[in-house]
Order: structure tokens, then C-alpha cells, then sequence
């Protein structure tokens, strides 16, 4: 699964491995078991609405990456795709007769198929060219279709969406999807099989053809590949995985509104697979998870958590540019030359004070808050389980003291670890 | 027949407004390749920065401080940020741009709050120039047209008759070339940012009073920008002119005349379906102009993009 | 690397979950609104008015029950649909049973059915929707259920007032209506339309139209249109941004008569308008502060401000919904079976200390109350808006408005 798809033609070792077809067991399996042991890890019905999010951003950014990252496209309204796949989903929710022919798991499907039929009229004309042509009609198509949700009522409903009732499907195997843990594990059953497919794509001729395309569309045309269709079969299968996420998003919340279609949508999953890492296949997973816990999880504790979420992002731009799966990659040449062991010491001595010192960034910025937007006479606030009075001047002291103790540290030690980071990285010496 | 004469002013202010963000994002553009996304923040920014100052110094200090704080933020973007950023490829600049825009707009909530500001029109300007009609045309309107013409006109100068704008000119086509003649391009491509930023931010000083001074008004504005440039061509002032007032144009006409969509096909000779309320095209029936007068441009982009990739005026495929 | 990640999650999500179950004894309230992006001034200032008015009416008096307070919690739901319902499931897993909501009748409409069917899947932890401001009127006709109680004015009796007041006036012959192209613009619209063709017949409606809602840059199009179609009124539904822009380029390009309209005060909005919405702005609503009707809601308001001094006292129902939530806990003896506080709300008439009374109408769960016709303005201002000297004048009341009114409804009691 950890499979690097980038093929960075400098490096002859990459170059020779592409083409096989095949499916490394061991890491599936370990998933397979991890989706199935969550909801005994975590029993409320809360963590389970979260974790439903976090498996359709999934399957949402895998298929969008199939488009930036292994094809090489830019997309800013990919959002209409999954979108359109569950406002038809939401349609044969409501058609009771067709609705209950067959059983709820396989409604996806029919999803996928609706954002693959409007992949294919959109692909007919927007793949014939990359970059920034791509991206701008994207965006122009995503407007377009977004504007329309409003306007075309007996489609998407207009303002308040289409709503459906997912219990009145043919009941599988006498389960009607009544609880969370059901669809939960609808979810991951569907998680599974789309990750599986789309990594099998991504080994496929077509698959890595789109490679080629976005390295060099002029070498792969010599070959006698067309750009274009290598392109437009890219773009058909990313829409269907698309519509696949919109009809298990159709399951889970049981309405489609003109937030699943608009261009916000299109640039958080943009956010999110970048925030992952295009460069690696389960680069979208880490990229949704993180992203879910932020925007879910974070915002309950603090108004801010927009502004964390940006900045983070930001760092990640500037300084990771592979994303956190990048950065976890990064380490695997030290990992098999076995130098790991090197790296701890310096990482602690580095990282720990690093995140502390954040840590009293981010009590600034709090406080900072407060000060300025809290109620007048509630000089109160509660950070990391301690409550204390803005108004004063020892909380501000303390924080900016552990910020620049901390970050003052990291800076310290930091020259260090680039040494052992070097060190690490060069093959023979001590080991 | 006045009111004619009426819209085409109104779509003169509104394209007028636009073509100030856009001569800036369309120099950026062909010149580093960079959707610059943040380019409506900066206009929030000069709206905001313009709305602190002028309560201390007046409207006037304003429209002189602000826009100039702008450029050397945005200079300090390209300088810290997105040089940085461009060894990586266009892909993560343009990202970089995007998470850019998201953080502006938590940061100035974090500042001025999220209501509206009361920034709004000087005493000097708070008057009816003239009425045509009924319709009263505000002085600031008149303000507004003056203002731009008088960039544009800067603009064509410093670009076509000076050296620094010859030197930028070249830049945008050959900027190997341009740094082997011993220019300094990356000081070129932060000035030239810096400009571009400063110019989004004069468009924010004067549109601020007019359209509202609100932690959305970047988002608003959104990416009809970039529509404009796409249209008029990369790199082409001429084009960004023409696209911005074509658009204006086009969407002020269009709010103005209720045309719909059943008058039109009636007029092709497809008569009205019977039982419209069951029809299932009945929305398409009843579209009417004003209610797709916003993403007419959308759909103009859309056509040029398929049909002349290079846009009106520009000369290469973006 | 993959299980590290997994293992942060893990431990993210225990700790909001199990970070919250320690105050078990307070009653808590889920106020789902947008409290960050675009709409986070409404929704903050919302939040700001529970939170007094469940202190000062409610806890500062001894609670319910004998003792037991109320807890607002907020939740940010980002004016999103989806984040609602994921929000709606963390609050009810934190033992809330009380949701309240207003801000866009399109989350209304996903919460309410969302409610609906998890009250029917899950008859341990059933909960209430208490709506204080989406007015659409489908939610207490066709969309009405057992669990949903609105306490705002649904938006056709609030046209019913303002057509009222409109044939009262006879300066206006002709009425243009403009809105934004949404559920709620949409039955603004229809609502005028057929209280001004039954009331009066020499009432002209110049002009009825609707535009993209939150999309539009400028308004001065809009507005020629409605200067030359020669209206001497406008009725609009619109709000935020939207009303401020409207109303705004209206006034700015010479049309002189009164703005009719339902959310343009507050929030920022009275201030920008200033000077120039004097006379102009019209405003319909519930609970009149100024001039104010009561020493305690004199106290009520400076209290208010005392710990807000910025914010605005710009949703008296908020304090009604409070108010009789707490009457129906008391009544009901309990605050863990809804059903029957749910009961005991259905057909409560209450007392409102800012005038009149209101009945909550058990046919569809629909507030019958007071509703006044405010006028912007900075004359005889008590209790003014945004720091501003402007605030809303009540300068026309009619009682117990729309009691009469029809309801679809079929309301199904479990």
C-alpha cells in the first residue's frame, strides 16, 4: 500500500518497477481488521457519525487523486461529480418501488454510475488539454453546476436539498440500516472495496499510462498512447469513485444539499488530498483522517479552528511539499538502512519542545481571543484544563515563557538534527 | 432608452472595479504562472486597512496608505512565501495561494470581528452627480470610473514606454533570456506581485463603501476573476480591459431586463409545454435572465476555453 | 506510521467524547448554529443571548426542578447541513436533549427530519427541536412533526402583518418584491403576493423577482429596476450581507419609500445602514424593546449589555424559548422524558415579559404572538443596536397576529 506512485525518472530503481499488477496482501488485511475493530474501540454513535465522515472523505480523496496526483490534473470542481452520483442516489431513495428491489449496500453503485455519465460528457471536452485550460474549465463546469442547484428545483431540490429515508431499501440479510453501527460498517465495507480498486487501477496499463501523461504528454504520445484518452479514462473512473463517496454520503446523512455540489466542497477535498500527500497512494487516507479530526473534533474545543487548519496547511505547503505521507516517507531510506535508532534522540530533543513551544502559540492566540471577543466580565477561560483569568498578566507571561522556551529549544537543537538527519541518511558508516 | 444610458454607466463602475483586480492577477499570472487565489483577499485587505486608517486620518489618507500596505505585504508573500513554494512546481504555488486566502480571511475575523465594518462613502463624495431619469447616479460612482481610467492609463504607460516596463515585457516571454541580460528577475517577479496586490488593494479602498466591508467579501468576489483574465488572455492588459468591461456589461444588462427563458423559445418557435408544473424541464422554463446573470461568465469561459484556448487577446495557450 | 496516525484519532476522539459526560446534573441545551465563516456574527450573538437568558431567567432564579440549571452548549455547524447532523449526533451522545437552531431554514429542514428519524430509531435518547428563527412555513405545515416547536413568527404571518400595514398606508400604490432565490425568498414572495391581492385591489405589484442568494456583488441593477418601475415599496425577505447590499444600493440610487423587509437590524446591519436607512427601513417582528414595554425587560436588556456591550438584545424570543422551556420541565416534572415536556409545551400559553402572551399552537407547533412593525431610526432609541445610535422603534402591533391562520399540518403524537 506505501507503494511510491511517483515515478521520478532520474532514479533508474523506480523506473524498472512500474507495471505489475499485483496486490500486496498484508496491508489490506491489516486494514480490513482495523475498520472492523473501530466501533469496538469506539462505541458512540458520535465517534461512529465521525468516523462515516472520515471514510467517505476517503473514498472522496482517492478518487480525486487519481486526477492530481497520478494524472496529473487539477481539478477545482470536482465536488459536482459526488455530488450528482448522490442527488441520484437520493432519487432512488425516494422511488419506493425501485428502492426496494434491491438492498441498500449496493446504492452506491448507481451513484458511481450517475458521476461517471457526467464525467464522460464533462471529459468529452475538458480532458482534450492539461493544466491550467483543465483547471479553469473544472472550475467553470463546478460554478455552473453548483448555480444550477438553486435554479433546477425538481433535480437537487433547491435550497434545502433532497431528503430520503435509507430504511425502506429491500432489507440485506434482515438488516434495515436502522443504527449508525450498520451504515458504519456499510462504509467500510465500501471504503475497502474502492481503495482496493482504485489501487488496482492505478497498477493497470491505463493506470500508468496517466503517469506518463502527466510527466510528459509529448513522450507518451510518441509511444503511440493518446494524452487525451489516457486523460479521459482517468477522469471517468475518478468521477465514478466520486459518485461512489457522494452515494454512501446519500446513506449516511439521508440528504443532498447545494453544499455537496458547490465550489467550497471542490477546494476542502483539493485541501485535504494535498494536505495528505499527492505523491503516494495512501497519501488521501492520512490527508481525510487529519483533516475529518480537524474540522469535526477541533471546532467543538475552539472557535479558531479554522485558523489552525489554515496554518497548518500553509506549513505543510512550504515546508512538506509530499504532505504528510511524504514526510512519512522520507524516512524509509533511513528505516532500511536501519539508522532509525540514530534519529530518535535528536527527533526528541527537537520535536518535543517544538510542540510545546506551538502549544503556547496557540495559548496566545487564544487569549488573544478572548481579550478581544470574550463577554465583558468574563475574564475567565479554560485552556488545557486550567482555568485562569485573561485579564491578568502572569497567564500571558507563562504562555509566551513556554512558547519561547520552547521554540527556542527547537531552534537550539535543530542544527543537530540535521547533522544526524545527514548522518541517517548516508548508506555504511557505523551500522 | 434611460435607462439604457444608466446600465452602461452601472457596468462601467462594476467592470472598471473588476479590471483593477484583474491588470494585476493577469501580469502575476503570465508572468509566474501562479493562480494567485488570494488576489480577493488583498482587496479585503485595502478595504480593511483603508477602513482603520480613515478613522483615524480621513477617507483621503486612506486611499493613499492602504493600497501601499498591501504591496509590501504582498511583496512580503512572494518574497517569504511563495519563492519558496515555486521549487516545488506550480501545483503546490497555487495551493499555497488557496490555503493563503483561508487564512487572511480568519485572521482579519480575528482582528475586525465578523460584522460588517461601517466603512462608508466620504462626506466630500455623499452626493447625486447627476440623475438620469430618476436614476441618481452618486458622485462616488464617478469617483470610482476616474480612478480606474486613470490606472489604466498609468499602467499602459509604465508598461509600454518605460524601461521597467520593457524589462517586465520581456520577463513575461523570455524570463531565461531577461536574467542572462543581467536583470534581476526574482526582484522583477516581486515587484511585480507587489504592484499587482497593491492594485487589488485600491480596488478594495474604493469598493469597500460601495459593496460592504465584510469578512466574505473576498469569497463574494470570488473566482470571477479569474473568469476575466481567462476570457481576455493571459498577460494582456488589453484583454483583462475588454474581458472586465465585457463581463460588467453583460451582467448588469442581464439583472436589468427580466428576458425569460419561455419568451425566447417561444420566439424560436418551441411553444410553452402544456402542464408545466409537471414538466420536469419546468425550471429550465422558467429561468430568467437576472437569476443567471452571475454565472453567464461561467459559461462564457467555458465556450472560450473550448473554442480559442488563448482567450480574446491573448497570444499563447495559457 | 499508518497505525500512529490511527492511534492520534483514537485519542482525539476519546477525548471529546469523554471529556464532557462530568456535569451530569445540569439540563443541557445544544445550540447548533454557524459560530465560525460567513454567518458567525448572527450565530455568536445567538449563542451570547441563550446563554444570558438561560442564566438570568433561569439559573439565577434557582433553576428547574427543584435546583437543576441549564447549560447552553454551542456547536459550530458552519451553516452546513451535513455538519448539523454530525453535530446533532455529538451533542445527543453528550446527553443533550434540547437542540435549538435558527439560522437558515435549509439546515432547519435537515434537522427536523434528521430529528424526526432519530427519535423513531432511537427511543432512549429522543430529543426536541426547538426552532427560534427559521421561519420557513413548510416547517410547521407539510414538514411539521411531534418534536419540532418553532417560536418565531412563521414567515407568512409575519407578511401578514406587513401587507397589514402596508394597505394602512396610503402613500404606497405600487409594491415591488425581491428576494433572494431560495426556499424562504420563494415563500416570502407567495406570501405577498396573496395577502396583497386578497386585502386590497388597488395595490400594484410593479415587480416580483429573485436573485442568487449570498452571490450577488452588486445590487445597483436590481435597484435601477425597481427606481424605474416606479414603486413607491419594497418587500424583501432578504438578510446579512444580502439586505445590507440591497437595501444599501436602493437607498443610494433615489428610491424614497419605505423598505419592508424581516431581518435588517442587528448584527452589524443598523449600524451600516445609519442615517441612511431612517424612515426607509421597515422591520417586522416579535418583542418590542424600544420604547420599552417593562422595568424588567429594562433590567433584562441592561444586563444584557453589562456583560455584552457590544451586542444586541435582537431576538426576544430567544428569552421566550428559555422561558418556556423551563415552564415545561417544570410542569412535566422531568427534563429526561420529552414527550412529555414536548406535551406540556403543546398548547402553553405564556406570559412574555415583553408584552402579551403567546400560545404555542398544538395543531402545528407553530408561536401565536404579538407582532410589531418597527421602524429604523435614532429618535426615542432606549436600547439602539451595534454601539450605534440607531435601533428599531416599535411604531405598529398587532395582536396575537395569524391566530386564525391555517395549517396543513397532521400532526403524528407517539
Amino acid at each position: 500500500m506505501t507503494d511510491q506512485i511517483t515515478t521520478d525518472p532520474s532514479k533508474p530503481a523506480q523506473r524498472m518497477r512500474a507495471g505489475s499488477m499485483s496486490l500486496t496482501v498484508g496491508p489490506w488485511i491489516v486494514a480490513a481488521v482495523a475498520l472492523m475493530l473501530m466501533p469496538y474501540i469506539f462505541t458512540s454513535n458520535s465517534a461512529l457519525t465521525i468516523m462515516n465522515q472520515m471514510w467517505i472523505t476517503v473514498v472522496f480523496a482517492l478518487a480525486y487523486n487519481m486526477l492530481l496526483g497520478q494524472g496529473g490534473m487539477l481539478s477545482f470542481g470536482h465536488a459536482v461529480y459526488a455530488g450528482v452520483g448522490g442527488f441520484a442516489c437520493m432519487h432512488i431513495m425516494n422511488n419506493s418501488d425501485l428502492f426496494a428491489s434491491f438492498p441498500l449496500p449496493v446504492l452506491p453503485i448507481f451513484g458511481g454510475l450517475f458521476g461517471m455519465g457526467l464525467a464522460m460528457i464533462v471529459g468529452a471536452f475538458s480532458t482534450r488539454s492539461a493544466g491550467t485550460v483543465f483547471a479553469m474549465i473544472s472550475l467553470g463546469v463546478g460554478e455552473l453546476i453548483a448555480a444550477c442547484s438553486v435554479i433546477i428545483v425538481a433535480f437537487f431540490g433547491g435550497e434545502e436539498g433532497v431528503s430520503g429515508d435509507r430504511t425502506y431499501a429491500m432489507p440485506f440479510f434482515g438488516n434495515e440500516f436502522l443504527q449508525q453501527i450498520d451504515v458504519y460498517y456499510l462504509t467500510s465495507f465500501w471504503v475497502l472495496l474502492s481503495a482496493i480498486l482504485m489501487y488496482l487501477w492505478s497498477r493497470t496499463p491505463v493506470g500508468r499510462m496517466a503517469n506518463a501523461v502527466r510527466d510528459n504528454p509529448e513522450r507518451a504520445e510518441f509511444l503511440g498512447y493518446s494524452a487525451r484518452w489516457v486523460r479521459f479514462y482517468s477522469f471517468v473512473a475518478s468521477g465514478f469513485f466520486a459518485g461512489v463517496a457522494g452515494g454512501l454520503f446519500a446513506i449516511n446523512y439521508e440528504i443532498l444539499t447545494e453544499e455537496n455540489l458547490n465550489t467550497a466542497s471542490s477546494g476542502v477535498i483539493l485541501l485535504v488530498t494535498f494536505l495528505g500527500g499527492v505523491g503516494f497512494f495512501f497519501g488521501p487516507i492520512i490527508g481525510a483522517i487529519v483533516f475529518t479530526l480537524v474540522q469535526t473534533v477541533l471546532s467543538l474545543q475552539t472557535e479558531l479552528w479554522a485558523f489552525y487548519a489554515g496554518s497548518l496547511f500553509l506549513a505543510t505547503v512550504m515546508f512538506f511539499p509530499g504532505g504528510l505521507a511524504g514526510l512519512m516517507m522520507m524516512h524509509v531510506p533511513v528505516f532500511r538502512l536501519g539508522k532509525m535508532k540514530m534519529l530518535l534522540l535528536p527527533y526528541a530533543k527537537t520535536l518535543i519542545p517544538a510542540a510545546i513551544g506551538i502549544l503556547g502559540l496557540c495559548c496566545l492566540v487564544e487569549m488573544t481571543f478572548h481579550y478581544r471577543h470574550a463577554a465583558t466580565g468574563d475574564h475567565e477561560m479554560t485552556l488545557f484544563w486550567t482555568t485562569f483569568d485573561s485579564h491578568t498578566l502572569m497567564p500571558w507571561i507563562i504562555a509566551a515563557a513556554i512558547t519561547a522556551v520552547g521554540l527556542g529549544i527547537a531552534k537550539m537543537t535543530a542544527p543537530a538534527l540535521k547533522e544526524a538527519w545527514d548522518e541517517a541518511n548516508t548508506a555504511g558508516g557505523t551500522s | 432608452m434611460e435607462l439604457i444610458l444608466v446600465n452602461i454607466i452601472d457596468g462601467l463602475v462594476t467592470g472598471l472595479l473588476l479590471f483593477m483586480l484583474s491588470a494585476g492577477l493577469t501580469l502575476i499570472f503570465s508572468m509566474m504562472g501562479v493562480l494567485n487565489f488570494a488576489h480577493a483577499s488583498f482587496y479585503m485587505l485595502g478595504a480593511y486597512f483603508a477602513y482603520q486608517i480613515s478613522i483615524a486620518l480621513g477617507f483621503w489618507m486612506g486611499l493613499l496608505i492602504a493600497p501601499l500596505i498591501v504591496g509590501v505585504l504582498g511583496a512580503g508573500v512572494e518574497r517569504y512565501g511563495l519563492r519558496r513554494v515555486h521549487q516545488y512546481g506550480h501545483v503546490p504555488e497555487l495551493i499555497f495561494t488557496f490555503g493563503l486566502a483561508l487564512l487572511i480571511e480568519e485572521l482579519v475575523q480575528f482582528i475586525w470581528g465578523k460584522n460588517q465594518m461601517p466603512y462608508n462613502v466620504p462626506e466630500v463624495l455623499n452626493f447625486t452627480a447627476f440623475s438620469i431619469a430618476g436614476n441618481s447616479i452618486p458622485a462616488f460612482k464617478i469617483f470610482m470610473i476616474f480612478i480606474s481610467i486613470g490606472i489604466f492609463i498609468g499602467l499602459l504607460y509604465i508598461l509600454t514606454k518605460t524601461r521597467v516596463g520593457m524589462i517586465i515585457q520581456a520577463a513575461l516571454s523570455y524570463p531565461r533570456t531577461v536574467e542572462a541580460l543581467g536583470h534581476n528577475v526574482p526582484l522583477i517577479f516581486m515587484g511585480v506581485f507587489g504592484v499587482g496586490t497593491a492594485l487589488a488593494g485600491v480596488a478594495g479602498v474604493i469598493a469597500g463603501p460601495v459593496l460592504g466591508t465584510f469578512p466574505g467579501m473576498a469569497f463574494v468576489l470570488g473566482s470571477i476573476v479569474f473568469v476575466t483574465i481567462v476570457i481576455g488572455g493571459l498577460g494582456s492588459l488589453w484583454g483583462a480591459l475588454v474581458a472586465s468591461l465585457l463581463i460588467g456589461w453583460m451582467t448588469t444588462f442581464a439583472k436589468s431586463y427580466n428576458i425569460r427563458m419561455s419568451d425566447i423559445l417561444n420566439g424560436i418557435g418551441i411553444s410553452t409545454p402544456e402542464n408545466l408544473d409537471d414538466n420536469i424541464f419546468r425550471d429550465f422554463w422558467t429561468v430568467t435572465s437576472p437569476q443567471i446573470a452571475d454565472i453567464l461568465p461561467y459559461i462564457l469561459m467555458v465556450l472560450i476555453l473550448i473554442f480559442r484556448p488563448a482567450g480574446l487577446f491573448g497570444k499563447r495557450e495559457s | 506510521m499508518k497505525k500512529l496516525t490511527k492511534l492520534g484519532a483514537v485519542s482525539a476522539l476519546s477525548l471529546i467524547i469523554g471529556a464532557t459526560s462530568a456535569f451530569a446534573e445540569n439540563i443541557k441545551i445544544a445550540f447548533i448554529d454557524p459560530l465560525s465563516g460567513p454567518f458567525a456574527s448572527t450565530g455568536t450573538n445567538g449563542l451570547h443571548q441563550f446563554e444570558f437568558a438561560a442564566d438570568y431567567l433561569v439559573n439565577q432564579k434557582g433553576g428547574v426542578l427543584g435546583g437543576t440549571n441549564f447549560e447552553v452548549i454551542g456547536f459550530d455547524n458552519k451553516i452546513s447541513p451535513k455538519e448539523s447532523l454530525i453535530q446533532l449526533q455529538v451533542a445527543i451522545d453528550q446527553g443533550v436533549r434540547y437542540i435549538v437552531q435558527g439560522n437558515s431554514s435549509g439546515v432547519a429542514n435537515a434537522l427536523t427530519e434528521a430529528v424526526e428519524k432519530h427519535n423513531k430509531r432511537n427511543p432512549d435518547s429522543r430529543v426536541l427541536f426547538l426552532n427560534y428563527a427559521a421561519v420557513d412555513p413548510a416547517l410547521t405545515n407539510e414538514k411539521c412533526n411531534f418534536w419540532h416547536f418553532r417560536f418565531d413568527a412563521n414567515a407568512d404571518l409575519k407578511m401578514d402583518a406587513i401587507t397589514d400595514s402596508i394597505v394602512a398606508n396610503p402613500d404606497v400604490s405600487k409594491v415591488y418584491l425581491i428576494g433572494q432565490d431560495y426556499s424562504f425568498g420563494k415563500a416570502v414572495a407567495a406570501a405577498a403576493n396573496r395577502f396583497l391581492g386578497e386585502k386590497s385591489d388597488t395595490i400594484e405589484i410593479v415587480g416580483d423577482e429573485l436573485h442568487p442568494i449570498g452571490k450577488v456583488k452588486d445590487f445597483t441593477p436590481y435597484s435601477r429596476k425597481i427606481v424605474a418601475s416606479g414603486a413607491n415599496a419594497v418587500i424583501t425577505g432578504n438578510w446579512g450581507a444580502d439586505m445590507l447590499g440591497l437595501g444599501k444600493s436602493i437607498i443610494e440610487n433615489g428610491f424614497e419609500g419605505p423598505i419592508y423587509t424581516y431581518y435588517a437590524a442587528g448584527s452589524g446591519i443598523t449600524a451600516a445602514f445609519g442615517e441612511s436607512g431612517k424612515g426607509t427601513i421597515r422591520l417586522v417582528g416579535e418583542g418590542k424593546v424600544n420604547p420599552s414595554p417593562s422595568q424588567e425587560v429594562s433590567d433584562y436588556y441592561n444586563a444584557f449589555l453589562a456583560k455584552h456591550p457590544d451586542g444586541n438584545l435582537d431576538q426576544t424570543r430567544i428569552a421566550n424559548t428559555i422561558g418556556m422551556l423551563a415552564r415545561a420541565i417544570e410542569e412535566a416534572g422531568t427534563a429526561d422524558d420529552v414527550v412529555a415536556v414536548a406535551s406540556a409545551l403543546e398548547g402553553m400559553e405564556y406570559e412574555t415579559m415583553f408584552g402579551g402572551k403567546i400560545l404555542m399552537r398544538a395543531s402545528d407547533h407553530q408561536a401565536i404572538q404579538d407582532l410589531h412593525i418597527f421602524e429604523h431610526t435614532d429618535e426615542d432609541i432606549a436600547f439602539p443596536y451595534d454601539g450605534s445610535t440607531f435601533g428599531v422603534k416599535v411604531i405598529n402591533t398587532i395582536e396575537m397576529a395569524g391566530a386564525d391562520s391555517p395549517t396543513t399540518c397532521e400532526m403524528k403524537r407517539p
